[in-house]
């Protein structure tokens, strides 16, 4: 089975149907997305601006980073559940739509930098953390991290926009 | 000259006529704004929860909230010049959305909370201020915040 056969059958579905013709629950699904980018990218900010070593210099990086993540990660877990809400609603028109993948790309980019900081850097992290200057690679990661959470919002916020553009 | 006309003239003002001929510009400066917003939602999400109790509680309150104001005005330096943008695009449309007037109003409450009471609750030794307070003030800033934000993400309703 192709990926638009599959979605085509996911768009078919009467949960899809219900929330594409709803008018409440599907505007409301997306408030809570976008509120929920308070939380998220607003922890990711702070936990980004620290590793680039322009905030919070006197908190340990260890100790900033393991009392915001579980704030971070609940904000995450509401954006995933209301994006894939979202996507729901119109499987075939997000997979179509050029925002919509690049969002994605940048989100597996973002996903890897994480994941990437996490397996090198930030395993020696007691070595670095009261540093005035935190290491290169910290502050590599910061940055390509509000890179790319910005790129994943601005992409977002133009998924309804590719209509008028192309 | 009324506030309607006021409106009326900004939104047809030869720089916006301009800006409203490229489809891409609205949703350009909108995407800035929601920058802005992510940035102050982490500027005053890292206070409001350690004055709750939460996250950074093991330093000082007036330390994470001097390390967060430059960031706090910065968020502010990018919203309100894009915020002032987007109503530009459409200010005779907003002149009769009621979320738009309420977004307006609790915004410039939260600005002043948050520059006032807040602010020296926040720079208060903190022998000074009781916990109680600390979550009072929290729960508000809060409060307005979100309300800021959802009546922004009303307007662009249909």
């Amino acid at each position: 089975m192709s990926i638009v056969t599959f979605l085509e059958w996911l768009a078919a579905t009467p949960g899809s149907v219900a929330l594409h013709e709803s008018r409440y629950v599907f505007l409301s699904v997306l408030t809570v997305h976008v509120m929920t980018l308070c939380v998220f990218a607003g922890m990711a900010v702070i936990i980004d601006l620290r590793l680039l070593g322009l905030t919070m210099l006197r908190v340990p990086a260890s100790e900033l980073v393991s009392r915001l993540v579980p704030w971070a990660l609940a904000g995450l877990l509401v954006m995933v559940v209301s994006g894939l809400l979202l996507f729901y609603a119109a499987p075939l028109e997000r997979y179509g739509n050029l925002f919509f993948r690049a969002k994605m790309v940048l989100l597996i980019l973002a996903g890897s930098n994480v994941w990437v900081f996490h397996k090198t850097v930030y395993r020696r992290v007691a070595e670095w953390e009261l540093d005035r200057v935190p290491p290169r690679g910290a502050r590599v990661a910061g940055g390509l991290g509000l890179t790319l959470w910005a790129g994943i919002i601005v992409a977002g916020r133009m998924i309804p926009y590719q209509q008028y553009w192309f | 000259m009324s506030l309607l006309a006021f409106f009326e003239w900004l939104q047809y003002s030869p720089l916006l006529v301009a800006m409203r001929s490229s489809p891409w510009l609205f949703p350009m400066i909108a995407s800035a704004h929601l920058l802005g917003l992510a940035m102050l939602g982490g500027a005053v999400l890292v206070v409001d929860l350690r004055l709750l109790g939460f996250g950074l509680t093991r330093r000082p309150v007036a330390e994470i909230g001097r390390e967060a104001e430059p960031w706090l005005l910065a968020s502010l330096l990018i919203m309100l010049p894009t915020g002032l943008l987007l109503f530009m695009c459409f200010a005779t449309k907003y002149y009769y959305l009621t979320t738009f007037w309420v977004k307006v109003a609790v915004a410039l409450l939260a600005l002043t909370f948050t520059f006032s009471v807040r602010r020296r609750v926040i720079m208060e030794d903190e022998g000074n201020t009781n916990a109680l307070s600390r979550k009072l003030v929290a729960s508000v800033s809060l409060s307005l915040w979100a309300t800021v934000a959802l009546a922004g993400r009303l307007i662009g309703f249909p």
